[in-house]
């Protein structure tokens, strides 16, 4: 399995020369499998780029997988390459809510007045899925999918395949939940999904002195973020939704701190860069 | 590979909520297994969560042999609890309980079900209130 990141920024876009190392572009990430199977999870503008890539090479089936639909992670959908072919299909995953289908909450930020285009004039052909309640099976791969802390309907993800793990939560607040790193692991948000896993990416938005005075906009600190990682267990961690207000120095220094906090990860914390390969051995 | 069964979001965030009340309060999962109750609900059990666990919602109930105003025997069909967890509903009943201290104590039970996502029953809560 090999996880590439293509945005990590959280929030809002931010090109500028502060932010070569670590990309501007917002959240998305793909993961391919052995099999040829090709998972992209959310879709923030780093989703152009990889569109791009994946006509290049000729894909034309893929797995689009939204944590929720806020705009860093869905702007970049309406320039994704295969939503423009004829001969492509998407299988897209979302959570569900309450009153407005998957598909109607999407086509709001993609039809006029705020796009020219409506999604459901686009050539490549989408199919829509809310997302099962337990685990299930895409392929080779096994997947989960959990209602975790954020404002809104949102899901992290949990990919199981080719002998390992990934999960992927980057937008959480788990600290709205009291003291989780002394909970057992059953009552902790997204626990199913990051219990034991080879790799996390997870949100780490803030320095803790920045989230006093943030609390509740649905994010962590970078405390938070190893604590949880030890809370669940987590073997390998990538920090991720970065700031729109951290430079490269900064993030540099979120590294280094999260370094500092001493968690029990098999390795050492990274932040996440735009264009970084993660490979994952089989286990 | 993940073992285990996390409890629902909304589950998770009921505790933090129930946690943070002060008054008496239970919450039982979707298979009516009671899962928490707050440190305020602790005068009325007779014990902390803490020592007794998790158990099932029916076998903690009789335990504090409910009985209506008039001392008669409360129906397990109107167990607000019950009937939250079986009907869906809210429901509310005036009762008295025998506590695990040996005290019997007036309350009122208001318990009510907690729906997520779109239709999906995920747990009850219940709220004591003291008479
Ligand atoms: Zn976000
Ligand atoms: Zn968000």
């Amino acid at each position: 399995m090999r996880v590439r990141i293509w945005g990590c920024r959280g929030s809002v876009p931010t090109p500028g020369p502060q932010t070569v190392r670590c990309g501007g572009n917002t959240s998305c990430i793909e993961i391919s499998l052995d099999d040829g199977t090709v998972f992209v999870l959310d879709a923030g503008t780093g989703i152009r780029e990889l569109g791009n890539q994946l006509a290049e090479n000729g894909v034309k089936h893929v797995h689009l997988m939204l944590t929720h639909l806020h705009l860093d992670h869905l702007e970049g959908l309406r320039f994704f390459a295969p939503l423009f072919d004829p001969e492509s299909t998407i299988d897209l995953w979302g959570p569900r809510s309450p009153v407005v289908t998957l598909k109607e909450r999407i086509r709001r930020s993609f039809s006029p007045p705020l796009f020219p285009i409506d999604l459901m004039d686009t050539p490549g052909r989408v199919n829509f899925h809310e997302l099962p309640k337990t685990q299930w099976r895409i392929g080779e791969a096994r997947l989960i999918a959990s209602l975790i802390v954020h404002p809104g309907p949102t899901v992290g993800y949990r990919i199981e395949a080719d002998g390992s793990s990934v999960a992927y939560i980057p937008d959480h607040e788990p600290a709205l939940t009291g003291d989780f790193a002394r909970r057992s692991r059953d009552w902790i948000s997204g626990g199913s999904i990051a219990e034991d896993v080879d790799l996390l990416l997870h949100d780490a938005q803030y320095f803790e002195e920045e989230y006093d005075g943030r609390l509740g906009w649905g994010h962590s600190s970078v405390d938070s973020a190893m604590a949880y990682a030890d809370a669940v267990g987590a073997r390998r961690v990538v920090l991720f939704h970065h700031d729109p207000t951290h430079s490269d120095e900064t993030m540099e220094r979120l590294e280094a701190e999260a370094r500092s906090l001493g968690s029990n990860t098999h390795d050492p914390p990274i932040v996440a860069r735009e264009g970084m390969v993660l490979e994952l051995p089989s286990r | 590979m993940a073992t285990a069964r996390s409890k629902h979001l909304v589950l998770i965030l009921a505790r933090e909520l129930a946690s943070n009340l002060a008054t008496p309060t239970l919450i039982a999962d979707a298979e009516g297994t009671l899962v928490f109750f707050n440190d305020a609900a602790e005068e009325i059990v007779g014990r902390g969560f803490s020592e007794i666990g998790e158990m099932p919602m029916d076998e903690f109930s009789a335990s504090f042999t409910p009985r209506t105003r008039n001392h008669a025997p409360l129906a397990d069909e109107r167990r607000p609890t019950r009937i939250a967890l079986e009907e869906r509903r809210a429901a509310h009943e005036q009762l008295w309980v025998l506590s695990r201290d040996g005290v019997d104590r007036q309350v009122a039970i208001t318990a009510f079900p907690l729906f997520a996502e779109a239709d999906e029953f995920v747990g009850i809560v219940g709220i004591f209130w003291r008479e």
